[in-house]
């Protein structure tokens, strides 16, 4: 297990000093100077220019300032925000809880319905439940959300005025921020209404971010099933004579979850990705919005490191999940 | 005893692969009805011109925000309704059609033809060259594909050719991958050492006697790229990094209505159900050429 867990780290530094790389050409392949690129129409003086080329170290040559944008990474400095001169680093986990409450509950929200979907289909295999589920899933699948979350907002936002259309939470609460997720935040507050305030900000983009993820995970938990009920020792199990439900739940699905978990920790990508719209929809004030408003303000340090950290999160996550499939699944390890 | 002699007349009477290819697609229900509207999808695209009733751009000035026909106020000189312009609906999505037809192809066509070269090259490279390009895929896959394309359209310049070279490239690796795996598993076989020793050269091998034999996954692939590219196409639009106003591209038509979504439905609803269908077909269709062409997924 020590050998695979080592093995899997070797592949992984290669791969975080390529990301490095890319993100530290990115400020530099944009065509024409950087610097006067987030100048912007203003421009700037002579002398301005001289302080930022020396600010950004574009005089030092290429390889130094490589090493010197590592050694800075390793301290957790990202460089500077042009627009509000804040630390990017601190930007970024002033705002990442956001991101991270909004994926952890649409992936809940995905797991919550799509597991009992695909065992269901699986079990009733071809008939009427299967090809419901299964076809929705599809329409799911091919969504595209940001369209899915206009239509929820025209329906639940519009006509029945259910949930609010945009932000975290309703501003006539006002709370310090403990943990920085909302719904944690705002029942330390003990503030009547807060909580409620919260959730109902959540449902929407919950839904919308889980939708795909939701989809995924019926599929591959209904092709998984299914190949896991053809097995022999479920044969076993029914010859013995068990309870359908304790075949299904606790034989098949124990050993089905293998490659649902991997589809789970995959969906990472996806669920920032996702997260890039419907944080911009919803006006939530996560990562995903962040990168979308540098990338339209040009303030290219942040877009730099906001693409590095996301990277980064995904790879962690990968290893994560290679090291608990090499845990679940013995198989994996000795290759 | 009587399967074995009667092998070889079977043999004369196999159906040729095209028609064996129908017969298990045909199967599928959803597939044909999938191919069906892709039909349809690629006819829009083809005859867009002839088939929008007005010019997609021609702005109404008397008709700004009328309703379907079948609602009160509506009236089928503009069958679908006209957006704040005043603009025909349905004319713009129509015309809209053939964007995402070209946006389709042309980065199916680019992530395919340069993944699976990169592919054979690292199936047949030595294994340092391997190791290099699969390292350099791995780090292309870290970033979140949509994410990756946004930061490349904002280096290009936002533009629908910008967008589709960035979505085309953040595709590739996918090709790479699945190209490699199945190269390394066919470079064992028997025909492959046969076709070596009979003296055949690497690119030779390469091309004509071992990617034959890899197409099947890249095919079913490829047609679920070809689905993801108009979605992640649109997404950019909506963002304001794909096509520019006032092209009638699906995305950017819907970030173009977003604030009239409570007043006018219409404006919305269209151009993403637009999308929706497109999407799901090919995706259905996908599905079916899977289980069609991929003898191993077959029946599950």
């Amino acid at each position: 297990m020590f050998g695979y867990f080592i093995s899997r780290l070797g592949m992984f530094i290669p791969t975080f000093l390529g990301v490095t790389l890319i993100s530290f050409m990115f400020i530099r392949v944009l065509p024409g100077d950087p610097i006067i690129v987030m100048a912007g129409e203003r421009g700037m003086t002579e002398e301005r220019y001289q302080e930022m080329v020396e600010k950004l170290g574009f005089d030092k040559p290429v390889l130094r300032q490589y090493w010197d944008y590592l050694t800075g990474i390793m301290q957790g400095d990202l460089g500077e925000s042009f627009v509000t001169k804040k630390p990017v680093w601190d930007e970024f986990f002033a705002l990442f809880p956001a991101t991270l409450e909004l994926s952890i509950c649409a992936m809940i929200f995905a797991v919550v319905l799509g597991l009992p979907a695909g065992v269901i289909a699986a079990v009733n295999r071809g008939k009427f439940f299967d090809r419901a589920l299964m076809s929705s899933a599809l329409v799911g699948y091919s969504m595209p959300i940001f369209w899915w979350a206009l239509l929820l907002i025209i329906v639940f936002s519009g006509n029945l005025g259910w949930t609010p259309v945009s932000g975290r939470i309703d501003l006539l609460y006002y709370f310090p921020s403990v943990t920085g997720f909302m719904l944690i935040d705002s029942l330390l507050s003990g503030q009547a209404g807060a909580f409620q305030s919260a959730v109902r900000h959540l449902i929407l983009p919950t839904i919308v971010l889980g939708t795909i993820p939701l989809a995924v995970i019926a599929r591959q938990t209904r092709s998984a099933m299914l190949e896991v009920l053809g097995e022999d020792y479920i044969r076993t199990a029914r010859a013995k004579g068990l309870s359908p439900t304790r075949i299904n739940g606790l034989h098949a699905l124990r050993n089905a979850l293998i490659p649902v978990i991997t589809v789970i920790g995959l969906s990472v990508g996806t669920l920032l990705a996702g997260a890039i719209l419907t944080e911009t929809i919803f006006s939530w004030p996560g990562i995903g919005k962040w990168m979308v408003d540098s990338i339209f303000r040009r303030d290219y340090p942040v877009v730099q490191g906001g693409l590095l950290m996301i990277a980064v999160i995904v790879m962690l996550v990968n290893l994560l999940v290679d090291v608990l499939y090499g845990i679940i699944n013995p198989k994996i390890r000795r290759r | 005893m009587a399967e074995l002699s009667a092998t070889p007349t079977k043999t004369e009477n196999r159906p040729s692969a095209l028609r064996e290819f129908w017969y298990y697609f045909s199967e599928n229900r959803g597939a044909v009805i999938g191919l069906w509207v892709f039909a349809a999808f690629v006819f829009c695209a083809a005859f867009a011109p002839l088939l929008a009733p007005y010019d997609p751009t021609e702005q109404f000035r008397n008709h700004i925000l009328q309703p379907p026909a079948w609602q009160e106020g509506g009236s089928w000189a503009f069958p679908l309704g006209t957006d704040p312009l005043g603009r025909d609906m349905l004319s713009r999505l129509i015309m809209g059609s053939r964007y995402s037809f070209f946006v389709g192809i042309v980065v199916v066509v680019v992530a395919v033809s340069g993944g699976v070269i990169i592919g054979l090259l690292s199936g047949f490279a030595p294994k340092w060259v391997d190791t290099l390009i699969m390292r350099v895929m791995d780090i292309i896959l870290a970033f979140p594909s949509l994410l990756l394309a946004l930061v490349l359209v904002a280096i290009l310049g936002p533009s629908l050719t910008n967008a589709m070279i960035a979505i085309a490239i953040v595709f590739q690796p996918h090709y790479v991958r699945l190209t490699r795996a199945s190269v390394l598993a066919e470079r064992q076989k028997d025909y492959v050492t046969s076709a070596r020793v009979a003296g055949a050269g690497r690119s030779r091998l390469m091309f004509i006697t071992v990617l034959p034999n890899c197409l099947a996954p890249i095919i079913v692939q490829a047609a679920l790229s070809f689905s993801t590219a108009i979605l992640d196409a649109a997404a950019l639009g909506f963002l304001g990094m794909g096509a520019q106003p006032p092209t009638p591209e699906w995305g950017t038509m819907l970030a173009e209505a977003r604030e009239f979504i409570l007043r006018a439905w219409w404006v919305v609803t269209f151009p993403g159900l637009a999308i929706l269908v497109t999407v799901l077909a090919i995706n259905l269709m996908g599905d079916g050429l899977r289980d069609a062409l991929d003898p191993k997924l077959k029946r599950s």
